[in-house]
C-alpha cells in the first residue's frame, strides 16, 4: 500500500523533497511503521522526528490525520483508514513556538 | 593572494563572508540551512576546504554538516547524497548520532548532574555547541555538547564517540547549568603539547587532559565566584570562555562570567587580569595571532543587562597580558548600542596586519584589518550571531 505522507518544511528542505512524500508500506500502517520507512528511505532525517536512542517523539512535533490528533496514540497503534487507504496524508507538524 | 573567509552561524543559519587581504570589500553568501540554528562552524587547519558545521533545532533536533569544498556544498556525514540505507552498512543519520558512552570499556556509568534547584538530574544530549577540527588530520573532529560532554570522530563526521573520562572524571555530579544551559563550548587542542586538550563547561569550569581526553583534571584554581556557595570550589565556575595564543605555551586567557582571567602555566592557577576595565563581565575573549600578550574582550554591563555600557559597543585591548586594558572604539557604535556578543563570537585570522572579528546579536559582524584600532562592520542585518570563525587562505 502506499502511504502519504507530509513533513514540515525545514525536514523537506533536509530531505530534499516536495510538499508530499509517497511511502509503500507492506505491513500494518502504524506511527512506527511509516517512521520506520521514512527513515530508511530518508536516512537523513533519522533523529529529527523521533529521538536516535529513546524513539520517542520529539516534544515539539505532531502528528496528524484526517483532522485527529495522533501524536499520543501508542506507536504499534495502526494509523486511521484514511491513511491506510492512501485518502489522506499523514501529517507531521511542528509545533508554533519559539522565534 | 591571501584571501579570509569568515564563518558565521546564527539563529536562523549560516553565511559566508570573503575578502582578499585588504579586508575592505566583502561578498556575503547565505543563509545556508536557512531557519536552522548553527551554533558553530569551523574550518580544518589541516584543508581549509574542510568545513563542519553545526546545525541544530528545538524542533528537530541536531544535524551534523560538512563541506569539502570550502562550503559550496554541503552534506551530512552519515548521510551522503545519493545513497541509501545498505545492507550491513553504515546506518545513515549516523553523524547526527550523540549517545553517551556507557559501556564497560570506555565509558562511564551515565549518572547526574546538579539541577537548577539543587536536585540531580539525568544527563540528555541536546545540541553541539562547538566542533573543534584537528591541527593534523581533516578527518578527525571533536564536539562539545549540551549536557555537557567531549565526543571525537575520527572519520570526518560520519560517527561519534565520547570522551567519557571527561564526563566521568568524578566531579560530573557537582556540574549544574548556566542559563543558557549545561553546555561544553570551548575545546582548545594544544599545538605544543602532543596530546592535551582543554575544555570549559557553563557552569563547571575547566578542565585538562594531557593524555588525548582519556584522563581529565579539574583546573580552575585561582577562580573565585562569589555567586556560589564555596567561591573557591574546584568546579562550579561559569567560565564563558577561554583562549590561547598558538605560539605561547601553556599561556592561557579566560574570561569568565565575572572576571578575566590569566593562567600561565597551563590552567594549573589563574590570577585575575581585569585590571581597569570598566565592567568585567563579558563573554568572549580572543588572543593576537601573532603577539600572545595581546588580547581582546568586549565588556558587556552585567549578568542581567546583557548589553554594552552607556549603549557604547566597544573592544578592550591590552597589549601586556591583562591588567592594562585601552577602549576601541573607531567605527564601532557611540550610542544606542544594545547587542551582545556571545561567548564563540569572535575570531583573529593570521594574516600579517592581524584582523579582529565579531559578531553581534543584533546580527551585525565586525572586521578590523588593524588589530583593533580601526573597525567596520561587513554585515549590518544578519540574524542574532551565535558564532564567528576564521580562515586564513594562502
Amino acid at each position: 500500500m502506499m502511504i502519504r505522507v507530509i513533513l514540515p518544511p525545514h525536514l523537506r528542505a533536509l530531505a530534499r523533497v516536495g510538499s508530499e512524500l509517497q511511502l509503500e508500506l507492506n505491513t500494518t500502517p502504524t506511527q512506527r511503521s511509516v517512521l520506520d520507512a521514512l527513515e530508511a528511505a530518508y536516512p537523513m532525517l533519522c533523529g529529527t522526528i523521533r529521538d536516535h536512542v529513546t524513539q520517542q517523539r520529539r516534544p515539539f512535533l505532531r502528528f496528524f490525520a484526517g483532522g485527529e490528533d495522533l501524536s499520543h496514540d501508542l506507536p504499534d497503534a495502526p494509523l486511521p483508514d484514511a491513511v491506510a487507504s492512501g485518502a489522506e496524508p499523514l501529517l507531521i507538524l511542528g509545533a508554533i513556538a519559539g522565534g | 593572494m591571501s584571501k579570509v573567509r569568515v564563518l558565521v552561524g546564527t539563529r536562523k543559519g549560516a553565511f559566508m563572508l570573503t575578502a582578499d587581504g585588504k579586508r575592505d570589500k566583502w561578498e556575503v553568501s547565505g543563509p545556508h540551512f536557512a531557519g536552522w540554528e548553527l551554533y558553530h562552524l569551523k574550518g580544518s587547519p589541516a584543508d581549509p576546504n574542510r568545513i563542519y558545521a553545526s546545525q541544530t533545532s528545538g524542533w528537530f533536533g541536531q544535524i551534523l554538516q560538512r563541506s569539502d569544498d570550502g562550503g559550496k556544498t554541503w552534506f551530512q556525514p552519515g548521510t551522503p547524497p545519493g545513497e541509501t540505507t545498505g545492507p550491513g552498512g553504515m546506518p545513515k543519520g549516523e553523524s547526527n548520532k550523540f549517545v553517551y558512552d556507557t559501556s564497560a570499556q570506555t565509558g562511564k556509568p551515565l549518572t547526574t548532574h546538579q539541577w537548577y534547584d539543587g536536585t540531580q538530574h539525568p544527563w540528555e544530549f541536546k545540541r553541539v555547541w562547538h566542533l573543534e577540527p584537528s591541527l593534523d588530520d581533516p578527518n578527525t573532529v571533536y564536539a562539545g555538547v549540551e549536557d555537557a560532554a567531549l565526543f571525537r570522530s575520527a572519520d570526518g563526521g560520519k560517527t561519534w564517540q565520547e570522551l567519557a573520562g571527561l564526563r566521568g572524571h568524578g566531579t560530573g555530579p557537582k556540574w549544574q547549568p548556566g542559563a543558557g544551559g549545561m553546555c561544553l563550548h570551548t575545546v582548545i587542542l594544544d599545538p605544543q603539547h602532543s596530546g592535551r586538550i582543554y575544555t570549559a563547561i557553563s557552569a563547571a569550569g575547566a578542565f585538562r587532559s594531557d593524555d588525548a581526553g582519556v584522563t581529565w583534571r579539574p583546573i580552575n584554581k585561582g577562580l573565585y565566584s562569589q555567586y556560589i556557595p564555596n567561591p573557591t570550589a574546584e568546579v562550579g565556575h561559569c567560565v564563558h570562555h577561554i583562549a590561547a595564543p598558538r605560539s605561547r605555551p601553556n599561556l592561557l586567557f579566560m574570561q569568565k562570567h565575572w572576571d578575566v582571567m590569566r593562567s600561565d602555566n597551563g590552567g594549573d592557577s589563574w590570577t585575575e587580569v581585569s585590571g581597569n576595565l570598566p565592567t568585567d563581565f563579558g563573554f568572549v575573549i580572543d588572543v593576537h595571532a601573532h603577539e600572545p600578550e595581546t588580547v581582546y574582550v568586549v565588556p558587556i554591563k552585567s549578568d542581567g543587562e546583557h548589553f554594552p555600557l552607556d549603549g557604547k559597543l566597544r573592544v578592550y585591548r591590552s597589549r601586556s597580558g591583562g591588567n592594562e586594558w585601552e577602549e576601541l572604539a573607531r567605527g564601532l557604535p557611540e550610542r544606542n548600542c544594545y547587542v551582545n556578543v556571545l561567548r564563540d563570537a569572535m575570531a583573529v585570522d593570521s594574516l600579517d596586519s592581524c584582523g579582529i572579528y565579531f559578531g553581534t546579536t543584533g546580527g551585525q559582524v565586525y572586521v578590523s584589518p588593524d588589530s583593533g584600532d580601526h573597525w567596520s562592520p561587513i554585515v549590518h542585518d544578519l540574524p542574532a550571531v551565535l558564532s564567528v570563525e576564521v580562515q586564513t587562505l594562502r
